[in-house]
């Protein structure tokens, strides 16, 4: 079946490199609306992730480019083909469960040859084919062993090989790294990192950590409700947020809610309730008019912090701190502005002496840092 | 601002207790009691439990036939009990019961505990309860129903009677044995196999029924003892010349204990003994993996 979808998929290479393709995908469990309407292209070799809160409709948008789930409307498309009536043993995907699920009754080895056996491949393919794999994700020595026998890390590492021995033309990973504790997750996202650069197969993960999203992805879809808010590539998602989901659910920001009250050339004013004004680079394809709501945002670690106003800054204002959290390599300040608004800002962690609660301390940043979003 | 922030902050003490300060660790009362009242009730209740298996034994190998004291080891009741052809032939019908009985329960009960948990239909959870009401229905009950309605069907008793009705216990038993171990399992095992190319019937083939062979195993040996040692079943469906075991031993002491029953008795229990170890220590390992 691999083997067919690869013959198919040269012969669509010429117009296409798009390995997934979702068209207005709807999935509806029992009256719950749990995907509406997500429309995505995956292109060949691209990591891409799925990004959202639990709940979101992320997983059911894996399962459905899997074939475990079959979607109520619209149709998944994996190397140009339709997939609504393929089931999962012919598709050319393979699946990593955030569960791993191994099979208990047998040794890594034959837990990884499973999906070439299956394909009656040959002795020899399979045996070269499968220590290959086990090389590749580094557990030649633990071939013999059971599943039971391992610990999270190693378990995690042979539910790849296993997905990786088939050669899909896509690879499903379900929350990959979300049952490993930190240390051993910052170094499987290394690793994945590196098989996907060394492959070059097509990634698609599931995550609710933004941080592995932001770290592996060459694109990201955020979630929310069944809907996507936004595809882009990590920084540009960080950066330049298109709602205030996205801003406030993508690292920590500071949202300021308000009306949009002038448009210029190169800025736009933001006026808050509090009567706060924040000046904003005007964005590149930034469509609202004078009067709408909009909300600001401004991410901690742009903000600066000083005792004296400084002298050149548009966006600047005057506060207190009121709360300081030490985390190692950063401080994490909480500002109270005089028009009333808190204020989180990050700072590398330098200051010795720090300001007492009755010390004016100015907050300031560029007008290019703010982002100014609909609300 | 670090000055009002330690102000509020709780104060931080390192208490080095005294010895005397330690409360007493209760776990050490155990010296002053080495035989305690749990000791005495626990050695109680299993006296309880198993003397009359003793004196059992005891008779067994007991050279006279009625007295009650000890006249000398033999093996004599054994022996008579091994040549004794119609024990051999109830024996021969019982496993012959119990087998089919199992046989047919193990796929129907697999069959069954996997559907009731992979798939969702109307009405599930009331089949889910009918299906494990063989469990707490008594058995005389199961008994009547099944005379009153092979006589009502017209069909006549026979060996194959005691089969059928066996098979609505030992399902029961099976179904619920294998769906405990299903619930243990890992919910994408079928969903790993299906995407890894196997079709729904390998997935289930070389997945999950390896997976759960422990647990199906495990209500086999249960149901196949349970069928052995069942009589109030198996007497209400028994047609002409088709006695089982039980039935056998239960026709013999209505004339008087008779020592070779005595023997019989024995190795029934230590048979169906090593049955149940062998079922709990599958049950054991299989948790173990």
């Amino acid at each position: 079946m691999l083997q067919t979808a690869t013959q198919n998929s040269d012969s669509t290479r010429a117009e296409s490199s798009l390995d997934v393709e979702l068209r207005k995908v709807f999935k509806v469990f029992n009256g719950e609306t749990a995907v509406r309407g997500v429309e995505f292209d995956i292109c060949r070799g691209e990591f891409f992730s799925i990004l959202g809160p639990s709940g979101c409709g992320k997983t059911t948008t894996l399962r459905m480019i899997a074939g475990f789930e079959t979607p109520s409307a619209g149709e998944v498309l994996i190397r140009g083909e339709s997939m609504n009536h393929v089931p999962p043993y012919q598709r050319p995907v393979n699946t990593v469960f955030q569960s791993y699920a191994l099979f208990n009754h047998l040794r890594v080895w034959d837990n990884v040859a499973f999906g070439l056996r299956i394909k009656r491949l040959g002795r020899a393919e399979v045996q070269a084919r499968v220590d290959e794999a086990l090389a590749l994700v580094k557990m030649e020595a633990f071939a013999s062993r059971y599943p039971s026998q391992m610990s999270g890390g190693q378990r995690q590492r042979v539910a790849l090989a296993r997905a990786l021995v088939n050669r899909p033309a896509v690879v499903l990973l379900d929350e990959p790294l979300g049952a490993l504790d930190l240390k051993l997750r910052k170094q499987m996202q290394v690793e994945l990192s590196n098989l996907h650069q060394d492959l070059g197969l097509t990634f698609v993960m599931v995550t609710h950590d933004q941080e592995e999203a932001l770290s592996l992805s060459d694109r990201i879809a955020v979630m929310k409700d069944g809907r996507i808010e936004q595809i882009d590539s990590p920084d540009r998602i960080y950066e330049q947020p298109s709602t205030p989901f996205v801003a406030d659910f993508i690292g920590d920001t500071n949202l300021f809610e308000g009306h949009l009250e002038a448009i210029d050339p190169t800025s736009v004013l933001v006026r808050t309730a509090s009567g706060v004004k924040i000046v904003i680079a005007l964005p590149d394809s930034f469509q609202a008019e004078v009067g709408d709501k909009v909300v600001v945002s401004v991410r901690p670690e742009k903000i600066d912090l000083s005792l004296y106003r400084p002298e050149d800054a548009v966006d600047c204002y005057e506060g207190r701190l009121e709360h300081s959290m030490y985390l190692g390599t950063h401080m994490h300040y909480t500002l109270k502005l005089l028009s009333g608004e808190y204020l989180t800002v990050r700072q590398p962690n330098t200051w010795a002496n720090l300001p007492d609660r009755h010390t004016p301390v100015y907050a300031s940043w560029m007008a290019k840092d703010g982002v100014v979003l609909k609300a | 601002m670090r000055d009002t922030a330690r102000d509020s902050q709780p104060k931080n003490t390192i208490v080095t207790p005294l010895e005397e300060e330690i409360p007493t660790d209760m776990s050490n009362s155990k010296a002053r009691f080495p035989l305690s009242w749990q000791a005495i009730f626990t050695g109680a209740l299993f006296l309880f439990m198993y003397l009359p298996i003793l004196v059992l034994m005891f008779y067994s190998f007991n050279q006279s036939a009625y007295s009650a004291g000890w006249e000398g080891f033999t093996l004599e009741w054994y022996r008579r009990l091994f040549a004794d052809d119609r024990i051999g032939k109830a024996l021969f019908n019982s496993v012959k019961v119990a087998g089919l009985a199992v046989a047919v329960s193990a796929v129907l009960g697999t069959l069954m505990a996997v559907g009731l948990s992979r798939y969702e239909f109307r009405g599930k959870k009331l089949y889910q309860g009918i299906s494990y009401l063989p469990l707490i229905i008594p058995d005389i009950a199961i008994s009547v129903a099944t005379l009153v309605f092979l006589a009502a069907v017209g069909i006549s008793l026979s060996i194959w009677t005691i089969v059928a009705a066996h098979i609505v216990f030992c399902l029961a038993y099976i179904a619920l044995a294998v769906s405990t171990r299903l619930a243990d399992l890992d919910s994408n095992l079928e969903e790993a196999a299906l995407d890894l190319g196997a079709t729904p019937v390998e997935a289930f083939l070389k997945v999950l029924l390896p997976q759960l062979m422990p647990g199906i195993a495990s209500g086999c040996l249960i149901a196949f003892v349970l069928s052995m040692d069942d009589l109030l079943i198996s007497s209400f469906t028994a047609g002409a010349g088709a006695t089982t075991l039980p039935m056998e031993i239960f026709s013999r002491i209505r004339t008087g204990v008779k020592p070779d029953v005595n023997a019989l008795s024995v190795i029934l229990i230590g048979a169906s003994g090593i049955l149940a170890f062998v079922a709990e220590n599958l049950r054991y390992r299989s948790e173990q993996q």
